[in-house]
């Protein structure tokens, strides 16, 4: 069963004239965002993201920018105490 | 170092002797997977990284790479059985991959670092690496290529589908490249959840106790018990609601945040509760109020602490829900206690 999560949040951004179309955003992602049109990857499903950045970190031609962390409460919760970005603690 | 049971043998190829580990579970491995489950020990339950055999590999065996938490390796090796292989484990601080790779440990620096210190280029003639897909986060394939010669594939979410994505010729279906989130997969999850809030609930329990102290004063020890158990009732039916039932029937209730759908089974619980103790209510109003302002935010805080398990929330997502929840579940829960001290206890 596809779940959805809350709309119009996702940092997803592919700029399409950088993308050389080799298909490794295709191969990373798990929500199967991204679909490959006439040489040129695309985003099918946007809002499916959950910005864990394996497309942007595997892009060769950082042609993709997400910004990427766990979507996580806990870690949240601790990045804002210590004023810093989310973090898991140990 | 004591030689863990679960290797097995050796295999030496061009000078090294690569420890060769089974493919089967002994019952310290069942044990041990059992308790990481339940978070007990979690952190310290890692595989001493390296190269590792799996059957009898050659130098034109494929080579699988893994992070060193050892329930994740286990998960690995149990499916292996009949392959020939080589794992590379990583060095993760005994952390599974996914959250390995978000933190960077399972990242490009230790891979390329870990295939220079074992000298995996003298062992293999090939130069494929085939990493778990949930690694991506952390590990930038092209850069691994440049600075190892090493090619990444990135193989299957799921370890049990390895050996037929070998057999496809690394090929990996869009069914083993999608994340699940099924009933199991979050039923799995639920007992760590359940375990996180057992030091709260301990001292939940301890305060109510106190109360019950307070209000009865020293009657003989088992009514003082049985007494706190009752009053311990409503809230552990709302750390069940927001740690248990929210995380398995979460497709099935409605709304999207995680905050909503917890408060929302807390309401109900809270109503179902009183339904069930409070029939004369109009005189007991001030035990209503009590609980439908304190039992739902606690549901609520503990859905949204679930969002770091699921498979399918975004950072974006779950900051913006936070922004929202969290206050209105302080401010709840606040007016929730402050009821409490108003009626000097008497309305819990
Ligand atoms: S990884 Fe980058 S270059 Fe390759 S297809 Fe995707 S966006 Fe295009
Ligand atoms: S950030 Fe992750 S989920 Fe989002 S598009 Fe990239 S790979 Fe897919």
């Amino acid at each position: 069963m596809r779940q959805s999560y809350l709309k119009n949040v996702v940092t997803l951004n592919l700029n399409s004239d950088k993308c050389i179309g080799c298909g490794r955003c295709l191969e990373v992602c798990p929500h199967d965002v991204f679909v490959l049109e006439s040489g040129k990857a695309e985003l099918r499903d946007r809002e499916a993201c959950m910005e864990c950045g394996a497309c942007a970190r595997n892009c060769s031609e950082e042609a993709v920018t997400v910004r990427a962390g766990v979507g996580c409460a806990y870690a949240i919760a601790i990045g804002m105490l210590r004023g810093t970005e989310p973090h898991c603690g140990e | 170092m004591r030689t863990p049971p679960w290797i097995v043998g050796e295999v030496a190829i061009s000078g090294l002797r690569v420890p060769q580990v089974s493919t089967r579970w002994n019952q310290a491995d069942i044990l041990g997977s059992f308790k990481a489950r339940w978070g007990w020990g979690r952190m310290r339950y890692a595989v001493e990284p390296g190269l590792y055999a799996v059957g009898r590999p050659t130098a034109a065996s494929p080579v699988l790479v893994s992070a060193n938490y050892k329930v994740s390796f286990d998960r690995l090796r149990k499916t292996l059985s009949g392959l020939d292989l080589w794992i590379l484990v990583l060095d993760t601080k005994g952390i599974n991959v996914w959250c390995a790779a978000g933190k960077g440990t399972f990242g490009t620096e230790e891979l390329v670092g870990r295939i220079a210190q074992v000298g995996l280029a003298d062992v293999v003639s090939g130069r494929i690496l085939i990493l778990p897909q949930l690694g991506a986060p952390g590990v930038a394939a092209h850069e691994v290529l440049e600075r190892s010669g090493f090619r990444v594939v990135y193989g299957p979410v799921r370890a049990a589908d390895i050996p037929e994505f070998l057999r496809a010729g690394q090929k990996a279906t869009p069914a083993m490249r999608a994340v699940r989130f099924g009933l199991w997969d979050r039923l799995i999850l639920t007992p760590v959840e359940l375990a996180g809030v057992l030091k709260p609930a301990l001292i939940l329990l301890g305060i109510l106790f106190g109360l019950t102290l307070v209000r009865e004063g020293f009657v003989p020890f088992p009514i003082l018990l049985g007494a706190t158990a009752v009053k311990a009732i409503p809230f552990l039916g709302a750390i069940l609601a927001g740690a248990f039932f929210t995380p398995l029937l979460l497709p099935f209730i409605p709304g999207r945040a995680f905050a909503w759908k917890g408060w929302l089974l807390g309401l109900a619980w809270t109503l179902l509760y009183l339904q069930g103790t409070n029939p004369l209510w109009p005189e007991g109003w001030k035990t209503a109020l009590l609980y439908l302002l304190l039992l739902p935010p606690i549901a609520s805080f503990l859905a949204m602490n679930f969002t770091g398990a699921s498979t399918f929330t975004s950072l974006s997502g779950v900051v913006k829900e936070m922004k929202i929840a969290l206050p209105l579940q302080i401010i709840s829960a606040g007016l929730g206690i402050l009821v409490l001290i108003l009626t000097l206890g008497a309305a819990l």
